[in-house]
């Protein structure tokens, strides 16, 4: 296997070989905030437990990226939406593995994965994350 | 605290200027703001200059230019609130007494195609987590799930600004649009379309600040707000990568109005008419709504009812706003304030909102920062 590397430390990880996201949730006004940080963003207190979110989830907002954007190593076109995770009180801003507008609905269930996203010019693979729609029951 | 005038105004034309540096834009906006006011040399005594993307001393370079260096120079950034967050600065020290006279400037040159910012981590724009129009696409979805806003009228905001940009010279773009023009017009970010959109572009403002009013034309700065964001709307204008479900938290713009309220004793109903934040034709609407110039989610039933025209109870971007004239965002603000100081001298020619005598201006962006000046005859 090609080596492969996150696109940034401490974005998400893999459990049980399911994908989450690395959150925080703040110790004092218990929300929850992603990627995870130090200090709050509601209160500011400066104590937080590190809490993993996902991996399921049901998609608010999408659209897609067809031309593209400065600094950008990814395939085009690309879906890029906002979902809701489960039982979490967190909307994440993300990428959408399916770029097709008239494939995707507000509401569907969606579902984290870690996709390759690009190629370093040493051959490791950047992986990031995304929602991908899950097959309607 | 003393009243506060706008003294002198000065513009550069919105649009492209290969053969011109963006110092030699400023100079032109700061020297026909300065005659306006009839304020020479020694007649200022600070000045703040909003830019983005002018680098170091960009406003010292214009004043050295002019030969006017040696005031308290500051030069301002607040994403596309820069200009209204320098005569923010500059109308509290004139009303504080601190100066009796502040120039102001916004200047920008931006490069071409999507805006690119520092303001991001190379990883957010390496993932494409970092593209403007799609988060203006977002907003815009949003905006028609949770009231009726149609393509449609996404469509004839921008046939509107399009409209009332051809009586301005100063305007980039001056050609009329119809709706089929712009919803045949390239899908950018669905649902939005290239002349659903605003260009960046170059440009300069000019405004003079004063305990002592224009000669002819006494005209108040009743008020002159910025405020930033507040922690959790997952479509901020901050541009975080989480917020909370059920979103409930006021935006800056609804911040800034509220206190803009407050500072003039005056309300939406006293609006003749307003410059708004039309980066994208849905945040026109989003624009009108939170600044409480319509009521929430009734911006699609606005639009339908000719909201925002010449001729309407109250005009909405009379100069074409940011579809027309183009962003330059250090300028943009400013050049708000200069519209509306045209149109409340009743010196806006062809594109005059008849009997103005209060206006409003509202710019909303990077931060986040809102900011909204109500200018009063």
């Amino acid at each position: 296997m090609p080596p492969s590397r996150p696109i940034a430390a401490g974005l998400f990880d893999i459990v049980d070989g399911i994908a989450h996201l690395r959150a925080s949730r703040c110790d004092a006004c218990a929300h929850l905030q992603f990627p995870a940080c130090d200090t709050c963003p509601y209160c500011g207190s400066a104590t937080s437990t590190p809490t993993l979110v996902g991996p399921g989830g049901t998609l608010r907002l999408f659209t897609a990226v067809r031309a593209r954007p400065p600094g950008y190593r990814g395939p085009l076109p690309f879906g890029f939406g906002v979902v809701e995770l489960d039982g979490a009180g967190l909307q994440v801003i993300t990428r959408l593995t399916e770029p097709d507008p008239d494939r995707l609905h507000v509401g569907q269930h969606v579902r984290l994965v870690l996709e390759p996203l690009c190629t370093d010019d040493d051959g490791t693979t950047v992986v990031t994350y995304a929602f991908t729609p899950e097959a309607s029951p | 605290m003393r009243p506060v005038y706008v003294r002198g105004v000065g513009l550069h034309p919105f649009g492209r200027f290969a053969d011109r540096t963006l110092t030699g834009l400023g100079v032109e906006a700061v020297r026909a703001a300065l005659t306006d006011a009839d304020v020479g040399r020694g007649g200022f005594q600070a000045a703040f200059c909003g830019t983005v993307y002018g680098g170091v001393a960009t406003g010292h370079k214009v004043l050295t230019r002019l030969g006017l260096s040696g005031v308290p120079t500051v030069n301002v950034e607040a994403g596309c609130a820069s200009g209204g967050a320098a005569l923010s600065l500059a109308a509290a020290q004139v009303a504080s007494g601190q100066h009796d006279t502040v120039l102001v400037l916004g200047v920008e040159k931006m490069p071409r195609g999507m805006i690119r910012s520092s303001f991001f981590d190379p990883w957010r724009e390496e993932a494409g987590l970092a593209a403007t129009p799609a988060y203006f696409a977002l907003r815009a979805q949003r905006l028609m799930l949770e009231s009726d806003v149609s393509a449609r009228d996404l469509a004839a905001v921008s046939v509107k600004n399009h409209l009332h940009g051809v009586e301005n010279p100063y305007a980039m773009y001056r050609k009329a649009l119809s709706l089929d023009d712009v919803l045949a017009s390239p899908i950018v970010c669905p649902p939005l379309r290239l002349l659903m959109l605003c260009a960046p572009n170059e440009g300069a403002a000019a405004v003079v600040v004063s305990a002592v009013p224009h000669a002819a034309a006494p005209i108040r700065i009743a008020a002159a707000v910025l405020r930033s964001h507040l922690a959790g709307s997952v479509l901020g204008e901050h541009t975080p990568l989480a917020g909370l479900a059920g979103d409930a938290v006021p935006t800056p713009t609804e911040l800034a109005a509220r206190a803009a309220w407050d500072e003039s004793a005056l309300g939406p109903d006293d609006i003749d008419l307003a410059e708004v934040q039309d980066t994208d034709a849905a945040r026109e609407i989003l624009s009108v709504e939170e600044l409480g110039l319509c009521p929430r989610h009734a911006g699609g039933r606005w639009v339908r009812d000719a909201g925002g025209t010449m001729g309407s109870r109250l005009p909405v971007n009379a100069s074409g706003g940011l579809l027309s004239k183009g962003e330059p965002l250090g300028a943009s603000a400013l050049g708000q304030v200069v519209e509306l100081t045209w149109q409340l001298r009743g010196a806006a020619g062809a594109r005059q909102v008849a009997g103005a005598r209060v206006g409003l201006a509202h710019t909303v962006g990077r931060g986040a920062n809102a900011c909204v000046t109500i200018l009063q005859r």
